[in-house]
């Protein structure tokens, strides 16, 4: 990709950041078919330029905006996060991107506004997961946040990887990172963002409720039915094939942060 | 059916279907020291033993509906493509067990009882013990032809166990695993439409 200028963040990480090609070819993009691998093979057909984002709902400034004027002023950051599969799998990878915060205090939130709403691009003729004769998801992939934890400052829209332009695979050219949230919270290939005062619709949440909740902060203590979240193996850990789980940390080690967002919560059941 | 099908007859050995069917396995070895497991080479080591295991126990319960239906004798070669099938299902399960859990015994625990997939996996992997334990000739002489034969009956609930072990460990419901059940529910059923 083409490069990208970025500054240092205090919120990053000194853990070793993933290699490229682990990141770039190892993606869970079900637009994009539901091997791992396939991502990479296929999202290169997808046209990411011109790239128009639809913010609405309620707030002052609502409008369709070119993603190039939406990046004008924003002061785009390096922010090395932990990221953590609900598959039980971990990286670290060295987003580049701006606070979610700075673009919605842009298009001024009303005071009514308690959540975020995101939507994926839908474009079957470029996007083959979509048109498959089963349907994996309901299309588009929708995602949400309380208003909150859209505001918090580890919150951040991400165009970039590795001090270069966002890969088609990892969710060019805007996606979410929720550091703190299970890897699918991170929405890929925005188009939307709706500010409503009602709890959005989440994808996984649809698809398996009892499976997938609203909230989806990393907690080792839920397990979700088909993994323990107690431990997770880090991709590309020197060991390789035998590369040994490390335990799980409480929102994925950003709990000093963003515990307190969650304070007298029953995050069992809200999980 | 009779117990002389079930002999190695001298005509046509049996042995390059064992050699043939250790070339999946010869291949990721290959690609353990050479080649390019991707970024999480344990997963993609025990998805494929699990995979290859899966086909070969299809292959396995195809068998006798291929005779009855096409007259395409492959009889002999049945329990060369079981225990080949039985010796990725241990590749499989060795590899989740050393390899995805490194040895950790109380996560193990905790997955074979609170997992239903895993549980449905490891009952699967259970059911195969007494059948590969059996597959010698002396042992049809031990336990007799026809308690032999009502023994390795127990390969249908084995293999219906390893598809529906495959459907629900994926998220969402994938085309593969579904065609995988679809297979061995149509083996199966045929199985009941014949009475056999």
């Amino acid at each position: 990709g083409a490069a990208q200028a970025a500054v240092k963040s205090p919120f990053s990480t000194d853990e070793t950041p993933t290699s490229l090609k682990d990141i770039t070819s190892y993606n869970n993009f079900y637009e994009f078919g539901t091997d791992k691998s396939d991502p990479a093979r296929n999202a290169g057909r997808l046209t990411v330029k011109p790239w128009k984002v639809k913010i609405d709902g309620m707030v002052g400034k609502p409008g369709e905006y070119d993603l190039d004027d939406l990046l004008k002023g924003m002061t785009i950051e390096e922010r090395i996060y932990r990221m953590r599969c609900v598959e039980g799998w971990s990286m670290v990878i060295p987003w580049n991107g701006f606070p979610l915060a700075s673009l919605l205090k842009r298009v001024e939130p009303q005071s009514g506004a308690k959540f975020v709403a995101f939507e994926t691009l839908v474009r079957p003729s470029e996007m083959s997961g979509q048109s498959g004769f089963f349907k994996i998801l309901d299309w588009p992939y929708v995602e949400g946040l309380r208003l909150d934890e859209a505001m918090n400052p580890l919150t951040l829209l991400a165009t970039g990887l590795y001090g270069e332009s966002l890969p088609n695979q990892n969710g060019a050219p805007l996606r979410l990172v929720v550091p703190w949230k299970y890897g699918f919270k991170g929405i890929k290939s925005i188009v939307r963002i709706s500010l409503t005062d009602k709890q959005p619709a989440t994808s996984w949440n649809i698809q398996a409720p009892q499976e997938y909740g609203f909230y989806s902060n990393v907690n080792p203590e839920v397990d979700h039915p088909r993994w323990s979240q107690a431990t997770e193996r880090r991709i590309g850990d020197g060991g390789g094939l035998f590369a040994k789980r490390r335990p799980t940390l409480p929102f994925n080690g950003y709990a000093d942060q963003v515990a307190s967002l969650y304070a007298g919560m029953d995050l069992r059941k809200f999980y | 059916m009779a117990i002389a099908n079930l002999r190695i007859q001298p005509r046509f050995p049996t042995w390059p279907v064992y050699l043939a069917g250790l070339i999946p396995a010869l291949f990721y070895v290959y690609q353990i020291f050479y080649g390019d497991l991707g970024a999480d080479p344990a997963k993609t080591l025990e998805h494929a033993m699990g995979e290859w295991a899966l086909r070969f126990l299809i292959l396995g319960l195809a068998i006798t509906p291929l005779r009855r239906e096409l007259g395409i004798g492959l009889l002999k070669y049945r329990r060369a493509v079981g225990l080949i099938a039985f010796l990725y299902v241990v590749l499989h399960l060795t590899v989740y067990l050393l390899l995805d859990q490194g040895l950790d015994w109380p996560a193990i625990w905790a997955d074979i009882v609170k997992r239903p997939y895993i549980t449905i996996g490891m009952a699967g992997f259970v059911l195969l013990l007494p059948l590969a334990a059996t597959s010698f000739n002396a042992a049809i002489r031990w336990v007799g032809g026809r308690n032999w034969n009502r023994l390795h009956k127990l390969v249908y609930p084995a293999v219906l166990a390893g598809a529906v072990h495959y459907v629900m460990l994926v998220k969402s419901w994938p085309l593969e695993p579904l065609v995988y059940l679809a297979i061995v529910v149509a083996l199966l059923g045929w199985r009941v439409w014949r009475r056999t």
